[in-house]
């Protein structure tokens, strides 16, 4: 009993990580169809703020929940107005100048902080025991976090005015600007708030993996995975794709080994594109965010 | 460039390469051979990228997948079998045979060009993550230890007659230009062929070409396969120059190298991704003798300047600047010859929309 409690912490854990990881990258992707391949990047400065201004003796939650953020947040509008806005309607020119930024970013910060991994943090809440099972406390922390920031990204869709407006730019940008929406704007913005909440995933995720300059690498894959899975609709897509995703990965990770839980990974992702090629709520949950 | 233009242009390139295939060897040291011959290496996977991406449309952000593929069957396969022409063989194949398999959930699956971008790249850093965890004796194909991290032994060609001599540094550069030579031009004849260019055609236009009565998918999971192929016989190449094998062939910054290469030179040429690969090499070899840029910097930056000043590349340009010059001398002859008075009106003939 303990331990199918301690079990179900963990596959929620999974789950969560994967959502947390995705929710920026499909922001971006679903409002604007730019897949940001600088996003394992913007985690990794994200966990460098973090870093840094704990270093510097500012409080951790103040650094995770704040400051990595809002970091963040202004590398992204800077690079929307430098880079991207450039290239709207040219997908793949898009995906090629935000891999070039990638690599950028990984340059600069490895030539302030050098190729090694950065002061570990400790997370800041310990563990806990289920009966004869630890657990740790700081993972519950983070789903929390995701399930707020779920139903924080809907309620500003849903019923706010900037929502409505960024929603309707969504599905037909000429139509919203043609109405007096300045779609520029729009797009700042929403690239802006992606930027926000991929700097706060990559602040929470800090004391956990610790920070290298090339962290980005092994995030994007499973950040990919699950926005690609999921489809255009931002919270439906997202979720349902890091629950499918990650409770088999987890399960089949407790039965066979971490190997073969990122092959499992990969395989489930392939497939559900050959079925949906869409993703998943290209087909299922249409009209949904 | 008219097919005249450009035959002239392919026979000066092949008197060129093999001048400097048989050349070079004889001028150069011991030390740049064997570096060059990694750089061929790895011209060989841009070729194949250049070939996939410009000819058939396919963005593959993850022609490294099949690079790795190719360079740990080879290691693993010699390691076995002690003979490394049939391990050469069972890499192409391996390679081959990785992208038709993820090809076909691609290609009969119609996803779009981001997508596409986006699930190759994944295929390559999962492979990446994955190799980086077979370290242990648990992780063994035969008698060849996976070694995680630190990857595993790629042991030297040998002679296909005599597997008891191993070929010299210099043999192995003839090896490696010979086989980007006839590489090369064995992908300027597919493209000129007729799968060549219903390939481009379905580049161009895919409903159009569906319309005539071409499988496009079919089309592409061959073109996509050849493409997969050479990238593993590049990875032979490589494992060859280095002598190792490790999970970084499948990590992001040969992944990323592979794409600059492609944009660098130009897409829609086959020699523009091999200029462009022999040229970051340069580069990114001159960047590791300094010490005030690093080269992920750099190679981002030339990335973004590319994709937002030049986005079809040197090659392509230098082309339509050549051509444009030729045109504008004409034009001036033409203009010399309208100012003296001719007899009857000129009619300008637009051809019908």
């Amino acid at each position: 009993m303990d331990f199918a409690a301690a079990f179900l912490v963990q596959i929620v854990y999974g789950v969560a990580n994967l959502a947390l990881i995705g929710l920026g990258l499909a922001i971006i992707f679903g409002m604007m169809r730019v897949i940001n391949l600088a996003h394992g990047e913007f985690l990794m400065i994200g966990g460098y703020t973090v870093v840094v201004a704990t270093n510097k003796g500012v409080n951790i939650w103040i650094a995770i929940l704040v400051l990595a953020p809002l970091v963040v947040a202004a590398i992204g509008v800077v690079v929307e107005r430098v880079l991207i806005r450039f290239l709207y309607g040219r997908t793949v020119d898009t995906l090629l100048a935000t891999w070039g930024l990638s690599l950028l970013l990984v340059g600069i910060v490895t030539a302030i902080f050098g190729p090694q991994t950065a002061t570990t943090l400790s997370p800041p809440i310990g563990a806990f025991q289920i009966g004869d099972y630890g657990s740790s406390g700081y993972e519950l922390f983070i789903i929390a976090i995701t399930a707020a920031l779920f139903a924080g990204i809907y309620a500003l869709l849903r019923f706010s005015k900037l929502g409505l407006l960024a929603r309707g730019t969504m599905q037909r940008a000429d139509m919203a600007a043609a109405l007096g929406v300045s779609t520029s704007r729009i797009y700042m913005l929403t690239f802006g708030l992606g930027a926000a909440v991929t700097g706060l995933a990559g602040g929470l995720l800090a004391p956990i993996t610790g920070v290298v300059p090339t962290i980005g690498a092994s995030y994007i894959a499973k950040a990919f995975i699950t926005v690609i899975s999921g489809g255009a609709a931002i919270l439906a897509g997202t979720g349902t794709a890091a629950i499918l995703l990650g409770a088999m990965n987890n399960v089949i990770t407790f039965l066979a080994g971490p190997t073969f839980g990122e092959v499992a990974l990969l395989a489930a992702a392939i497939v559900i594109l050959r079925l949906m090629p869409n993703g998943i709520t290209g087909r299922y949950f249409r009209r949904s965010l | 460039m008219s097919r005249a233009a450009e035959d002239r242009w392919l026979i000066a390139l092949a008197v060129l390469g093999v001048v400097t295939m048989v050349g070079a060897p004889q001028v150069l040291q011991l030390f740049t051979i064997i570096n060059l011959t990694t750089a061929i290496g790895l011209a060989l996977l841009g070729l194949s990228l250049g070939l996939i991406w410009g000819y058939g449309g396919i963005l593959c952000f993850g022609q490294t997948a099949f690079f790795g593929a190719g360079a740990y069957t080879y290691a693993v396969a010699a390691q076995n079998w002690g003979d490394t022409t049939g391990a050469i063989v069972a890499a192409v194949l391996a390679a081959a045979a990785v992208a038709a398999a993820l090809g076909y959930f691609m290609f009969w699956g119609r996803i779009s060009d981001v997508y596409l971008g986006v699930t190759t790249l994944t295929v390559t850093l999962i492979f990446f993550n994955l190799l980086r965890r077979t370290s242990g004796p648990d992780y063994r194909i035969g008698r060849a230890l996976l070694g995680g991290f630190n990857g595993t032994a790629a042991p030297p060609l040998r002679l296909p007659w005599d597997d008891r001599v191993i070929l010299s540094p210099q043999a192995m550069f003839y090896v490696a230009s010979g086989v980007l030579l006839l590489a090369f031009f064995g992908c300027v004849a597919l493209v000129r062929s007729r799968f060549g260019r219903v390939c481009v055609a379905i580049r161009e236009n895919e409903t159009r070409a569906e319309l005539l009565g071409y499988d496009s998918r079919l089309y592409k999971l061959g073109l996509f396969s050849i493409g997969g192929g050479l990238a593993g016989l590049a990875g032979v190449l490589v494992a060859n120059g280095i002598g190792r094998v490790t999970p970084d062939l499948f990590n992001l910054s040969y992944a990323a190298q592979a794409i600059i290469w492609v944009i660098v030179g130009g897409r829609g040429t086959l020699i523009g991704p091999v200029l462009g690969a022999f040229g970051v090499f340069w580069l990114t070899s001159w960047l590791g003798t300094q010490s005030y840029f690093n080269s992920n910097m750099v190679l981002g930056l030339v990335l973004i300047l590319f994709v937002l000043l030049l986005p079809r590349g040197v090659v392509p340009a230098l082309v339509e600047l050549a051509t444009r010059r030729r045109r504008g001398a004409l034009g001036r002859a033409e203009r010399l010859r309208a100012r003296r008075p001719k007899a009857g009106p000129r009619r300008a003939l637009q051809p019908a929309e």
